[in-house]
């Protein structure tokens, strides 16, 4: 059950399961189930090992598609089911598929502490920026002053950004890609699945029903070398048509700048695996929106126990220190007389 | 020195009795209680104990609302509650006495630190310009001034302790005076004191020096007449026995829950009052293969439990009132998932913070009804301390054979209650395991094997239990509706209309699996008590004392809510009166009305407390003398 090296050679099609897709047609959530759907035959992982848990939302009927075990189960409560799953058997990938509404809003504790506490679990969070499948409320990542059904007069919330906040909660691996880029969302799923502990990655989703070309600015074919920053690790962070833009990083926060202006030497180098989070945090802050150079790629892989091992080293503990648990014995283990 | 004869006073058999300890919160009344319960389980007494504290954990110093006491009733003989009115009450301060002397039975004995009823300390207890001590208002009562303060200073002097730390050892001397009463042996108490406080050699040395001072000042000081024996209890069943709290019951139980089921435990939950001691005690039991979790709230706590009853464990989730609101939308997920999930909701006063510490019944319809749309549960409710344990593992077997949700309702009074539990022989407890789904289960149109999750098992309605990780059973579940049998997700309006009934026949279907209701009567009665949960103790002690008096009464009690034993209509039909007592405002009640158009009437009690088995006999001797 726990050895992947010995799972049989799937293809993209075993991962499908039989039923329709029913996400409106042009919608970002497709390319997003493909890319899982054509990177689970290279992870070599066996279909009946893994489960994909969801909340509510339109992205969160994913796991009706794939042939795996799943559950989709209450808006926000995604992490609670999952880590319940992955902590009773760490021989499980756990993989939960969310959005900004279930994960951030209804379900923000939630993932906090999924975060905080290293959970076994890959976490895709579907940003749109939006609540689609109730036809179109802000959400706690749309932009102030957005007008929508419930906010005619615009919204007057400030929207927080998901890399922040998981880098926030110190999570040990968080990313960034978006639904045009099928290549990057596979490598970053796949840095994700092999992390152990909880791994995060934001995928900019257009939800073109609702809020449609709400990242077009920032992941267009022709937009993404301006607008995409690349976060590499061990490399200077540069982008541009032709490289010419870069990030420093000055009295703790990240700038863009012209490299020719401060020389390459000056650029900061990405080290994904720097233990304080700080300087992923001042990356993140780069862009308050999809609206200017916004970085993507692993801005945090760090490793730290995660809960589930910890879990179970406490009970093998046990069982070294007391022996295996015998009821005959617990049961007479207070102060005991006897009536005859 | 005085020669030891003269110190020797009568011992006084007595066949039970009733004591108070109360003191303010910062005092350990609790600790002495229980300390005093142990020595008297140790003797083979039978007892039964009733803690009252307040929710704060330091409330006001000196003040009524912040009196803590710990009542314990010990017996020769078979006793079933804590007793109605206490014979002695402890009081270390004005306030404590005056929040507890209205209780004190008749002619009952009053001990006082007296040292603690200064004008300051009367004051803030409410007596102004005035001292029960002194003011005739006690005269009723045998009261006893012993400076315990100043006693437990000057005992205490050896130990090097500071004044101001000494006088917390004053309880020990007021456990020590109460021991010497009650001839309770010195040495498991002095072994505990080592054990407890060894690591504070100080604080060891002064609690030993405090209690063996409380001991001899009964001995010496000439001031008690007599001291009393109350012998231990012959008629209990044969067996070795435990003193026993209903949240250590509960804890066991489902320890033993998931070794019966070959299951491990996955326990989620969040800290909560009445509640919390079972998670603290599961947590101890990791070698048994038990993971608990304390989650980041209730939600998660029922959710992780649920995630890992899906992955294969026997989950559960521990909770009290506030907490099951929060667990009701996940409770639904589980009646739709149809998994094997515990909710044990220990239940406090309500609504809202309502009272955490005090004990009610007022979350049974909640239990029964409390979701949207149709999602039965089914409900299980302990009666004593000691039966926790079983409804524990009553509850799981519901749970694993028809893979549901069950909601257990224990309360506060048997939460933090202790009695002798006799020790049951693993060997007669049930099996209660149950197989995961290993193959296929249908054949699809193209000829080929599917597993379909919601195919049902004709019998039990229960569908299989496929754990992820098991080849060829991959399926997805969740919230949405799904088709009979193959479990897609379905709109059909005939389909939820059958998946809703299915669900609901399952869980009726369980009443075919429990034992029909017992019906204690055996004098041929027409008046019927009918009873769950924690009312059962008081109860079967209103019912001696109203058959002691030559009149005819019956007792039966619940231990499954839903589905009600098959015979209990015919039950309650054939009895010209049904009274139902309950610690809320008359919901048993109500289910029995709608369901079996009986006219029973409720007998209600919203104080916090259980009830006294005077106030069932009241209440039964008056449907007597209006009888016409
Ligand atoms: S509403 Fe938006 S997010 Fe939902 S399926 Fe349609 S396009 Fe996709």
């Amino acid at each position: 059950m726990t050895e992947v090296a010995t799972a049989p050679a799937t293809t993209k099609k075993d991962w499908a399961s039989d039923q329709e897709v029913r996400w409106c047609p042009g919608c970002g959530d497709y390319s997003i189930l493909t890319a899982v759907q054509m990177l689970m035959p290279e992870l070599g992982v066996r279909r009946e090992d893994t489960v994909f848990v969801s909340g509510i939302g339109c992205s969160s009927r994913f796991p009706y598609y794939m042939n795996t075990y799943g559950i989709h189960s209450i808006h926000g409560r995604a992490p609670a089911l999952a880590t319940g799953i992955a902590v009773a058997r760490p021989d499980l990938h756990v993989w939960v598929i969310t959005g900004d509404g279930d994960a951030l809003s209804i379900g923000g504790n939630h993932l906090l502490h999924a975060l905080r506490r290293n959970v076994n679990l890959t976490i895709i969070l579907f940003n749109n920026q939006i609540y689609g499948l109730t036809k179109g409320q802000y959400s706690p990542t749309s932009e102030a002053g957005k007008v929508t059904k419930s906010t005619p007069f615009g919204s007057l919330d400030h929207p927080y950004n998901p890399v922040s906040l998981a880098l926030g909660a110190e999570a040990s691996f968080v990313a960034r890609t978006h639904d045009m880029d099928r290549k990057h969302m596979m490598e970053m799923f796949r840095r994700a699945y092999e992390h152990k502990g909880t791994a995060l990655v934001e995928v900019y989703q257009n939800c073109n029903v609702f809020n449609n070309a709400a990242f077009e600015e920032i992941t267009s074919k022709e937009a993404r070398p301006r607008m995409l920053i690349p976060l590499e690790h061990g490399r200077a962070i540069r982008f541009g048509e032709d490289a010419e833009k870069g990030v420093v990083v000055e009295d703790g926060m990240a700038r863009v700048v012209a490299v020719a202006d401060v020389g390459p030497d000056r650029l900061l180098v990405h080290d994904e695996h720097r233990e304080d989070p700080s300087l992923a945090f001042a990356l993140s802050r780069l862009a308050s929106g999809p609206h200017s150079p916004t970085p993507i790629g692993v801005f945090r892989d760090v490793e730290r126990a995660d809960y589930g091992t910890l879990v179970d080293q406490q009970l093998v503990a046990a069982v070294e220190r007391k022996g295996p648990g015998d009821l005959a014995s617990l049961l007479t283990s207070g102060s005991t007389w006897t009536v005859s | 020195m005085a020669d030891t004869a003269s110190r020797e006073r009568p011992v006084i058999d007595l066949d039970r009795a009733v004591i108070r300890f109360a003191g303010d919160s910062g005092d350990g009344m609790q600790l002495t209680g229980d300390r005093f319960t142990t020595s008297s389980a140790l003797l083979g007494n039978d007892l039964s104990t009733l803690p009252d504290f307040p929710a704060e954990i330091r409330a006001p110093a000196g003040t009524l609302a912040g009196v803590s006491a710990f009542q314990v009733h010990i017996s020769d003989h078979d006793i079933v509650t804590p007793g109605d009115h206490p014979n002695v009450l402890v009081a270390m301060n004005p306030a404590a006495l005056k929040a507890n002397i209205a209780d004190l039975a008749e002619r009952g004995t009053v001990i006082v630190n007296s040292d603690a009823f200064d004008e300051r300390a009367l004051a803030k207890a409410g007596y102004h310009d005035t001292n029960p001590l002194t003011d005739g208002s006690l005269h009723a009562y045998t009261v006893y001034e012993v400076p315990m303060t100043s006693l437990t200073l000057e005992a205490t002097k050896p130990s090097g302790t500071k004044p101001r730390d000494a006088e917390r050892s004053k309880n020990f001397f007021a456990l020590g005076l109460i021991s010497w009463l009650y001839t309770r042996p010195l040495e498991p108490t002095l072994a505990w004191i080592q054990e407890r406080f060894g690591k504070t050699p100080m604080v060891a040395e002064a609690n030993t020096l405090a209690f063996k001072a409380g001991w001899n000042f009964g001995e010496t000081a000439e001031l008690f007449p007599s001291h009393y024996e109350v012998k231990p209890a012959k008629s209990l069943p044969k067996g070795t026995y435990t003193n026993i709290s209903g949240n250590t019951a509960m804890a066991w139980g489902l320890v033993a829950a998931g070794q019966l089921a070959k299951l491990p435990l996955f326990l989620g939950s969040y800290p909560i009052t009445p509640a919390s001691d079972i998670l603290h005690e599961l947590s101890k039991h990791k070698n048994f293969g038990v993971r608990t979790m304390q989650a980041e709230d209730e939600i998660a706590g029922i959710g992780a439990a649920l995630g890992a009853s899906y992955a294969g464990s026997l989950g559960i989730t521990t909770t009290s009132g506030p907490g099951l609101d929060l667990k009701t939308e996940t409770i639904g997920l589980a009646v739709s998932l149809e998994l094997p999930l515990l909710i044990i909701d220990i239940q406090r006063g309500g609504p809202s913070t309502g009272l955490p510490t005090k004990t009610e019944q007022a979350d049974l319809l909640q239990a029964l009804y409390g979701r949207h749309g149709e999602a039965p549960v089914p409900v299980v409710a302990a009666a004593t301390p000691g039966d926790c344990f079983y409804a524990a593992i009553e509850a799981a077997r519901i749970a694993l054979k028809y893979r549901t949700p069950v909601i257990v309702l224990s309360d506060g009074y048997l939460a933090n209650g202790a009695e002798p539990w006799r020790i049951p022989d693993i060997s007669d407890l049930p099996d209660i395991s149950v197989p995961f789904a290993t193959e296929p289960n249908h054949v699809g149109d193209d000829g080929g094997e599917e597993f379909w999750p919601y195919l049902r098992d004709p019998e039990t309605l229960a569908r299989p239990w496929a754990i992820p990780g098991t080849t060829g059973l991959m399926h997805r579940i969740g919230g949405l509706e799904k088709s009979d049998g193959g479990g897609a997700v379905s709109y059909d309006p005939a389909n939820h209309d059958l998946m809703s009934r299915l669900r609901v026949a399952k869980v009726a279907g369980i009443a075919a699996d429990i034992p029909p209701v017992e019906v204690d009567d055996p004098d041929g009665a027409d008046v019927l008590l009918l009873g769950w949960g924690s009312t059962y103790g008081a109860i079967v002690a209103g019912v001696r004392r109203i058959r002691a008096q030559g009149r005819k009464v019956a007792h039966a009690h619940l231990r499954h809510l839903n589905p009600l034993p098959p015979n209990l209509g015919e039950v309650v039909r054939s009895y010209r009166r049904v009274v139902v007592p309950e610690m809320n405002l008359g919901q048993l009640v109500k289910v029995i009305r709608s369901e079996y158009l009986v006219d029973a009437k409720g007998l209600d009690k919203m104080r916090g407390k259980p009830f006294r088995a005077e106030e069932i006999e009241q209440a039964v001797l008056e449907l007597f003398l209006n009888r016409s």
